[in-house]
Order: C-alpha cells, then sequence, then structure tokens
C-alpha cells in the first residue's frame, strides 16, 4: 500500500484501502493466534502423554523429532540436501557419552552442553568445506565428510567402535534432580525439544529468515541484491549442525548408550525419510515423520511384520516421492484449505 | 493397563513381600525374551529358530511352573546395541520380564546385558562370542552359556598348533571383537612356542579379501588365521580358495565358524578346516533325536546355538521349579547349585564369573566325498574338556563375582 | 629384494594387480551410473540394488532353470535391463521434471523395497555360487598366484566399457543420445524419439550393473546386501571422475581401485575410507571432477 496511491485516491477510496490493510493485518494477527494456541495444545497434550505412553518411548520420538526440525531448517527453508548429518548427531551423542562417563557427578545439562557445542563446532568445518558447492555436489560432500568422521568414531577407542559407549550415567540436572528417573528425564527432554523448536521458528520467522527463503528460491537475484549468500547458508548450516547434536546429546542421555548406529550414512537416510513424509518445508512436519517412522519401526520390529520394516518404509518413501510430495503435513494442510475456507 | 505408575506401585510391594517369602513368582507369570538378530546377519545364527528352540523347551517343560504360565516375548534387535538395549529396557520396564535369552551380536549383548543388571533380571546370553562378557563386563545378572571366543581361539589354535602350524598369519576384522580374538590368539601361539609373523587387520565389514590373502600367502606362514566373524569369515575362507591357500600347503583356522557359514559356502571350499564349536547334531542318539525335531519345526538343522538356548530354558525352568521363585538372585544361585547334563552339555557347571563351563568339541569338516547328506558336515575329532576350553577362573578379570553356587 | 616403504616390489606388484582387478569392477559399476546421471540426469541410488538383482538372477538361473554362467552374463543384463526400462518408464518419468533429489529418493526407496524382500526371500547368510568350470584354477605369476577368474573380469569389465564407451562418444547412435539429452526438444522436432531414448539408455545403464553382478556371483558372496556396501564407493568415484564423463568413470575408477589397494598394503584399516578422502579434495580443488565438464 504505497502513500503515493492513497495521496492520488479520494478520500473514500484512500480508508477503503485503510480497512482493506487492517483487516489483513488482523486476519493475519488471527492465524498468528490460532497457529500458537494449536502449538500449546500440543505442548499439553505432550505433559500428560507420559501417564499413558512408556516415556522412554516418547523421548526417543522427541529427540529424533528434534534432530528431523533441524535437519528440515537446513532442506525446507535454506534448500540444502545434506546427506551427513548422522555425523552430527553421532557427535553430540558421543561427546555427551564421554564427558559424562569420564566426569561423573557432571551435570546433565553440561554433559549435554558439550555434546552441541562439539557439534557446532563440527558443523562449522564441514559447511565452510561445503558451502561452496550446489545441488548434488553438496550432499556428495557432506556425505563424504560424514564417512570421514565415521571412519574417525570406529577408530577411536573412547567411542568403544562396534560395542559402543555403554552405561552413559545420566546424572544429575542442575546436580539436582535424578534424571535416572524416566519421569523426571521425560520432562527436560521435553523442555529441550520445546527450546530447540522455538529457536528454529524465530529463525524461521526473522529478517535472516526471510533473506534465507529468498535465497533458497532466487540465489542469483539475492546475490545481485546484495546479500552475503554465503554467509547465511553457513549460518544455517551451524544452526542446524548444533540442534543435531543437541537431539544425539539427549538421545545418548535417554539411553546411556552412543554407538555407530548414530554416525552410519543410513541414520542420514532415515531423517531425510522423517522429514520428506512430514512435509518438507512446514514447521511441524518433520515432528510428524519422526512420529511416524519411530512408531512404525517399534511396532513393526516386535510383530509378525518385523522382517518387512525396511520394505515398508522404502514403499513409504517412494510413495511420499510420487504422490505426497508435500508430505503428511502438506497433504494435511490441503484438505484444511479446501473444505474450510 | 500398562500404567507405569500401577507397575512401579506393584513392583515396590511384590518386592517387599519378596524379601519376606521368597517363593513367589511375579504376576503370576514366568515372562521370558527373546531378543535376537531377526532379519540381518546373524539370522542364521539364532533368529527365527532359536525363538522355536526356546518354545521347544517351554513345551517340553509343559507350559507351566507350579501352575503359573509361561510367557514369551520376541523382538528383533536389527544387530544394533540401541535397539537391543531399549527393547530389553521396555520389557523390563513395561512387561516385567524375568529372563531375556538369544543375545547375538557382542556389541548388542554387552548393551543389553547392562540394562538387566540395571533392571535385576537375569540374562541367559546363548548367540554371543566375546569372552569379555564373563570377563571385564561380567555380572552376576548374566549367564554366558554356550560358547565364547577364548574357547574357540584355544581349542582351534592349540589343534592347528600340534597339527604342525609354527608360523602364523592373523587376518582381523578391525574392531574391539576382532582384536580380542587376535590377541588371545596370540597368546595361545606365543605360550607353545609359535610366533606370529604378520598380521593385516582389515575394516569390518569388508567385501574383497584379495588383497589381505595375498599378504597371508606372501607371509610364508605356516597357518593362515581368520580373526573374523559372519560374512567376512565366509568372505575370507572364499577369496582363500580361489588363491589356493590350502593347495600351496598353508593351513586355513577358522576361529569363529558356525554350522550354517559351513552349510552356505559348501564343502567344497570349506574341506578340511577345523574349528572348535560347543555342540554338533550328528554326536548320539539324544542329539540327532532333538536336532531331528528341531529340523522338523525350522528346516535346517541346528547349530551350537539354539541348542544352547533349549539347554539354558530348560535350566532356568527347572531352578524355577525347585525355588518356586522367578527372583532372578535366588533363581541363578539355583542354577549354580545343579549341574548342566542334557543334549547340549555334558560335565557343564556355572561359575562365579558366569561362564557355563563344559565340554568343547574339536571338528573337521569333511569333503564332499565324506558327506552322507546335506547337514552331514563334521567329523569330530576330539572333546575338549570343560576346564581346559575356557578362561581359567583364575586368569579373569571379573570384578563382579556372583556368590559361589 | 628392493623395498618400496619397508614393502618388496613382488608384493607391490601383486596387489597392484588386484587393484587393477578391483579397479575394472569399480570402473563397470561407475559407468551405469555415469551414464544415468550424465546423460539423463537421474541420480540412481538403485545401482546397488540392480547390481545386486543382476547376481541373484544368475543365481536363481543356475540352481532353478539350468542357466549356465555363460548364459547368464548374457541373460541377467538383459532381464534386469529390461526391469530398469520399466522403472524408468513407470516410476521415474512421473517425476522427469522435478528437482533431481526426487530421482535420488525415489530410487533409494526402491533400493530399501528390493534389498528388504531379498533379505525376506534369501537370508542374509550368502548363496554360493560356484567358479564356472573354465575359469577355475590359476596361473604362478612368479610374484604372485593369479586365479584365472581374476584375470578374465578385467578383461570381460574393460571390454565391454571401452565398447560402451566406443557406442556412446564414437557412434550415431551415441551422438543422438548425447544431443538428445542435451536439447530433447529439438531432437524431437528432428523425428528422434526421445522418451524412447531415455528409457533405453536407464535400462542400459542398469544392465551393466546387472553384468557387474553376474561377474562379481563367483568371487563374491551373493547376499541381499552386496550392492548397498558398494553403492557410496560407486557414487564417490562416479562424482570424482566428474558427473558427466564417461571416460573419467573408467578411468577413475580404475585409479581408485589402485589407489585402494596401495592402501591395504600401507594402511588396511584405512581402506574403506580413503576414497572419501580424495572425493572431499576433488569437490574443493575441482568441483567438476577430474574430468568432468560442468560444476
Amino acid at each position: 500500500m504505497s502513500t503515493r496511491e492513497s495521496v492520488q485516491a479520494s478520500p473514500m477510496q484512500a480508508s477503503a484501502i485503510q480497512v482493506r490493510a487492517n483487516a489483513e493485518r488482523e486476519r493475519r494477527r488471527a492465524a498468528r493466534r490460532r497457529q500458537h494456541l494449536f502449538y500449546l495444545a500440543l505442548l499439553g497434550v505432550a505433559m500428560v502423554a507420559p501417564l499413558m505412553v512408556y516415556p522412554v518411548f516418547l523421548m526417543k520420538l522427541l529427540c529424533f523429532a528434534l534432530f528431523a526440525c533441524a535437519f528440515n531448517l537446513l532442506l525446507g527453508y535454506a534448500g540444502l540436501l545434506s546427506f551427513g548429518h548422522a555425523a552430527f548427531f553421532a557427535c553430540g551423542g558421543y561427546i555427551t557419552g564421554y564427558t559424562l562417563s569420564t566426569y561423573t557427578g557432571l551435570s546433565t545439562e553440561l554433559g549435554i552442553v558439550a555434546g552441541t557445542l562439539a557439534s557446532t563446532v563440527l558443523g562449522f568445518v564441514f559447511g565452510l568445506l561445503a558451502i561452496r558447492r550446489q545441488g548434488i555436489y553438496f550432499a556428495m560432500i557432506t556425505l563424504a565428510l560424514a564417512q570421514m568422521v565415521f571412519f574417525v568414531f570406529v577408530q577411536a577407542p573412547f567411542t568403544g567402535g562396534e560395542n559402543g559407549m555403554q552405561g552413559v550415567p545420566r546424572g544429575h540436572l542442575f546436580g539436582l534432580f535424578d534424571m535416572q528417573n524416566n519421569m523426571s528425564l521425560y520432562y527436560f527432554v521435553l523442555a529441550v525439544f520445546v527450546l530447540g523448536f522455538v529457536i528454529i521458528q524465530r529463525t524461521i520467522h526473522s529478517p535472516y529468515g526471510q533473506v534465507l527463503k529468498a535465497i533458497r528460491e532466487n540465489e542469483p537475484r539475492a546475490i545481485s541484491l546484495g546479500y552475503n549468500v554465503d554467509a547465511h547458508k553457513l549460518l544455517a548450516f551451524v544452526i542446524s549442525a548444533g540442534l543435531t547434536g543437541l537431539a544425539g546429546s539427549t538421545k545418548t542421555v535417554v539411553f546411556q548408550l552412543a554407538s555407530l548406529t548414530d554416525a552410519h550414512w543410513h541414520m542420514s537416510g532415515e531423517v531425510i525419510l522423517m522429514t520428506l513424509l512430514g512435509g518438507v518445508g512446514t514447521i511441524l512436519g518433520p515432528v510428524v515423520g519422526a512420529t511416524v517412522v519411530v512408531t512404525l519401526q517399534s511396532s513393526l520390529s516386535n510383530g509378525p511384520l518385523g522382517e518387512w520394516v525396511h520394505v515398508i518404509l522404502g514403499v513409504i518413501f517412494v510413495l511420499c516421492v510420487l504422490l505426497f510430495r508435500s508430505g503428511i503435513v502438506g497433504w494435511v494442510e490441503r484438505l484444511i484449505k479446501r473444505n474450510f475456507k | 493397563m500398562k500404567n507405569l505408575r500401577k507397575t512401579a506401585a506393584a513392583a515396590l510391594v511384590s518386592s517387599m513381600i519378596a524379601g519376606a517369602a521368597q517363593a513367589e513368582i511375579s504376576n503370576d507369570e514366568v515372562r521370558i525374551g527373546y531378543l535376537a538378530d531377526m532379519s540381518g546377519t546373524y539370522r542364521d545364527l539364532s533368529g527365527p529358530g532359536g525363538l522355536e528352540a526356546l518354545q521347544m523347551a517351554i513345551e517340553d517343560f509343559g507350559g507351566t511352573v507350579n501352575g503359573k504360565k509361561i510367557v514369551t516375548f520376541h523382538a528383533d534387535d536389527l544387530n544394533k546395541p540401541d535397539v537391543g538395549a531399549n527393547t530389553v529396557r521396555q520389557w523390563i520396564d513395561e512387561r516385567n520380564v524375568d529372563m531375556v535369552t538369544g543375545m547375538v551380536a557382542s556389541s548388542v549383548v554387552l548393551a543389553a546385558a547392562k540394562v538387566v543388571e540395571q533392571g535385576g533380571k537375569l540374562a541367559l546370553i546363548s548367540g554371543a562370542a566375546a569372552s569379555s562378557i564373563t570377563n571385564e563386563y561380567c555380572a552376576p545378572s548374566h549367564i554366558h552359556w554356550t560358547y565364547d571366543t577364548f574357547a574357540l581361539a584355544n581349542g582351534t589354535a592349540n589343534a592347528v598348533l600340534k597339527d604342525g602350524g609354527k608360523s602364523w598369519f592373523i587376518l582381523t576384522a578391525d574392531y574391539a571383537f576382532g582384536h580380542a580374538m587376535e590377541n588371545d590368539i596370540k597368546k595361545v601361539v606365543e605360550a607353545e612356542g609359535g610366533s606370529v609373523v604378520g598380521t593385516v587387520r582389515h575394516p569390518f565389514p569388508s567385501s574383497d579379501f584379495s588383497s589381505y590373502i595375498l599378504q597371508a600367502q606372501g607371509s610364508g606362514a605356516d597357518v593362515v588365521a581368520l580373526a573374523n566373524a559372519g560374512a567376512d569369515t565366509v568372505n575370507s575362507l572364499k577369496t582363500a580358495s580361489e588363491f589356493g591357500v590350502t593347495q600351496s600347503g598353508q593351513k586355513l583356522a577358522g576361529m569363529v565358524v558356525f554350522l550354517n557359514d559351513i552349510h552356505a559356502m559348501g564343502l567344497d571350499v570349506t574341506q578340511g578346516l577345523m574349528l572348535t564349536t560347543g555342540w554338533y547334531w550328528d554326536m548320539n542318539e539324544e542329539t540327532r533325536a532333538w536336532a531331528k525335531r528341531y529340523h522338523d519345526r525350522v528346516g535346517r538343522m541346528p547349530g551350537m546355538v539354539p541348542a544352547g538356548i533349549y539347554s539354558a530354558t530348560m535350566h532356568y525352568l527347572n531352578a524355577v521349579k525347585e525355588t518356586g521363585s522367578d527372583d532372578a538372585r535366588v533363581v541363578r544361585a539355583q542354577m549354580a547349585k545343579t549341574p548342566v547334563n542334557d543334549m547340549f552339555a555334558k560335565n557343564g557347571k556355572i561359575r562365579e564369573d558366569g561362564r557355563m563351563v563344559h565340554d568343547m568339541y574339536l571338528v573337521k569338516v569333511k569333503t564332499p566325498a565324506e558327506s552322507k547328506g546335506e547337514w552331514d558336515l563334521y567329523e569330530v575329532v576330539s572333546t575338549i574338556p570343560g576346564d581346559e576350553a575356557f578362561r581359567p577362573i583364575g586368569e579373569s578379570q571379573c570384578q563382579q563375582m556372583a556368590p559361589k553356587g | 629384494m628392493t623395498l618400496v616403504f619397508g614393502v618388496p616390489l613382488s608384493v607391490l606388484f601383486g596387489q597392484l594387480l588386484l587393484g587393477l582387478i578391483n579397479g575394472s569392477f569399480y570402473a563397470l559399476l561407475s559407468l551405469g551410473l555415469a551414464i544415468i546421471f550424465g546423460l539423463l540426469r537421474i541420480i540412481n541410488f538403485a545401482h546397488g540394488a540392480q547390481y545386486m538383482l543382476g547376481a541373484f538372477a544368475a543365481f536363481i538361473g543356475l540352481n532353478y532353470l539350468g542357466v549356465s554362467y555363460w548364459m547368464a552374463l548374457l541373460l541377467s543384463p538383459l532381464l534386469i535391463g529390461l526391469l530398469g526400462m520399466g522403472i524408468e518408464r513407470g516410476l521415474l518419468r512421473r517425476i522427469a521434471g522435478e528437482d533431481h533429489l526426487y530421482g535420488l529418493l525415489l530410487t533409494f526407496g526402491l533400493a530399501l523395497i528390493v534389498e528388504g524382500s531379498f533379505v525376506k526371500l534369501f537370508g542374509v547368510s550368502g548363496s554360493p555360487y560356484p567358479m564356472p568350470d573354465l575359469l577355475k584354477g590359476g596361473h604362478n605369476l612368479g610374484f604372485m598366484f593369479l586365479p584365472t577368474y581374476r584375470g578374465w573380469v578385467i578383461v570381460a569389465a574393460l571390454t565391454v566399457c571401452f565398447a560402451t564407451w566406443y557406442m556412446i562418444e564414437r557412434t550415431r547412435l551415441g551422438s543422438y543420445l548425447r544431443a538428445g539429452t542435451e536439447n530433447p526438444k529439438l531432437m524431437q522436432a528432428f523425428g528422434i524419439n526421445v522418451p524412447l531414448l531415455v528409457t533405453l539408455t536407464y535400462g542400459y545403464g542398469v544392465a551393466l550393473a546387472a553384468f557387474a553382478g553376474v561377474l562379481a556371483a563367483p568371487i563374491y558372496a551373493v547376499t541381499p546386501g552386496m550392492g548397498s556396501n558398494l553403492l557410496i564407493v560407486v557414487f564417490a568415484v562416479v562424482v570424482i571422475g566428474g558427473m558427466g564423463s564417461i571416460m573419467g568413470a573408467i578411468v577413475t575408477g580404475l585409479a581408485m581401485g589402485l589407489i585402494e589397494g596401495l592402501t591395504k598394503v600401507f594402511y588396511p584399516e584405512a581402506a574403506n575410507t580413503v576414497i572419501f578422502v580424495i572425493m572431499v579434495l576433488v569437490l574443493l580443488l575441482r568441483p567438476a571432477g577430474l574430468f568432468g565438464k560442468e560444476a
């Protein structure tokens, strides 16, 4: 709404335009309020969930949901497909496992901070090397770097190699709350997830997030507008890596175990599946995707279909790419728009 | 309802009661969990067949203990420590499972056994190989039943040394298990006056062994030992056959080789291989009878792992019956008091470090001409008495011995 | 005895020859991948599964249909190639216009389905495939004993590789293919059936993978997972060689085999990883790859 227009238009037209502008703003504010209410409702469900569902399973869900959200920041909002995120997940897990095991008595959150810091630094290094390339080459560099990190983890004695790092003490949160208690640990993990989620939300809805979106949609134009595209991409990469490390660190505390599975390239593939299934570029998509995949894996492995887990996941992958490219959340959003507008 | 608070309260109350009257079976059921690789590399070692062996034991026992039902759970650990440990954790937290068996990949077992220890339950480990399970990782909450790397290395290495193999070249899988095997072999070889002239560590897992076999040939050693397992061993043996290792005079010693591996590779490739096993189906009438029953249900002949599962479960159920309790400590003490004498083991006894010591057997793989049937694969050369086969308890690094049986 | 870094020269020769043999395998596999990516811009993550299918087709053929190894060398690639064409026509074409990464994800999903199904059908222990009688045994070359079959692998693989290269770079069919993928609309206007060409090309790339599978069956374990272990290595080879370059894939495959062979002598634990180190270096210094045409 340019001022020139309102100056040139008649007073009646000017007020009509003002009314329309205000209505638009009100609608957007109402939509945001609805969204926030929705999130609060979800949070409410999450608060009472452990009374009905096995808390350790829920904590696994939260960790992987955070992992997928962090990955989605890079894929959905920065437009960069990384095939090496397992490296950050494992790095966070191993470093946290190491610090909590070696410095017994260290409070839980310090162990997690150590792991997250380590994976942030690793993300910075990877990012510096990988950002220069695009598309499939970017994906390949991240894969290669992750494979090298995998090799380091295999060789390094502190990781325990194939056996993994076992019996990691959960410690006491802030030195006070015993994290061995599943319920207490659950609320802590929920808080960690909410923190990560809020960070991602704020990043997406910030001016920086808008620039990121512009870069994703048309990089040459963004460059011509004078934005330091590489720096923006690198920052997204580092945030994504750090939050992934946070997810890995928390997971190690929950399961008291860090293993090579976390660093294997299949793990990188799994998080891609979760994000794709849930909906790339949507905020809740990765959460939904992670929930579906983790639930599927655990319910299938206990039943007669146990041997078909990989096949079923493969079928879902294929169907997603062919039919559900916008993922579950994207599909639901379209349904709502069609039926409720 | 799987309500956490209810279960916690019930556990608290029953443990208080259990303290007072020890003859008490929790939840009025004996709950057994079977954890194994059902779809990956070790599927044929234990897998669905091992579950059948468990069911056979329960059926032969009558399905109930002192009138209480025996209930089983099973899960695929996908060969991953985290999946295995989490499954066991959930079993203990949500279903109050009393005993866990199967347990195949050493890395999975070490993680899951820790969870069993924290949960105060009992694990009867049949499938895994690592001798560290009763060494530095021992605990009163688990028993290692069927075999371990020490017994295998000891038995096979000793036999080959006696056969004239003085200089050794060791092909090792580059991970903790392989390194442990390599050390076990070195110790035995050097103790008997032999020497290790070279080693090479290959990434785990590897698909092409031509380079390493060439190095083994180049070393000129009498014996080429394979300190690896599973697919790596199979591939090493295939490549060794292709490059004519045994034809040119070197001996091949496989450390961790199972009946299903020999069956899969065929006698052409494996003939003459010497190996150690905890049990073989064609040793006597008892073993043949049980094996036939297993074969009718599963479609393949059993190796030592399902036989071990059957034996361990029967022994466990008998102890539960004797004591009237499914409390882990009580049952374990009873198990240690009774010797193990069944179709699986002769002169078997459970030591304080959790090792079930029993006779092992040195076998040689038959030539295609000698074999009269699809599963007629081994010739039993000699019996190795249990006390000689396994790590002597004096050398053990175990810190947490169970009370003497 | 001359020593190179502490290793006798004769031993080194033996290892280099083995490296060359492995390299010809890599060359064959990465050739198929390079054709599919270079010409069709499809990132075929199902290549490893198709390699596995080729090996299993030979196994099933031998054990249930009496198809000999020599017949399998011809029939297996044909069959799996046809399957590949079906995949292209039925599935890949639907996402032809989208981001390349969807092709990657789709083929990745297909690989999961195929490999998972085969695990269910055949188990994981490996299905034994006997060495063809004609190629059994070997020759003592002085510095090593070379099994005849391994020698055959180099000959077969390199012959097929160079035949393919020749066909693409030097024949008219190849020029139609190259033009058709650069400018499909123009080629279509000239009357060339471009979609058919695309389908045939994908099928050919898949057939190459299956051929490698049959070659592998007697010496490597025929297991459902045999392809997924090789897949990322082959991708690395293609990326290093340059994703558009046919000759690049062949030469790089051989070179990587040699480098890996040397690593197995001096630092065997790193044998699986050295190729990724090289990939990172190449991507940083020459992003188009050693022989590539564009970034």
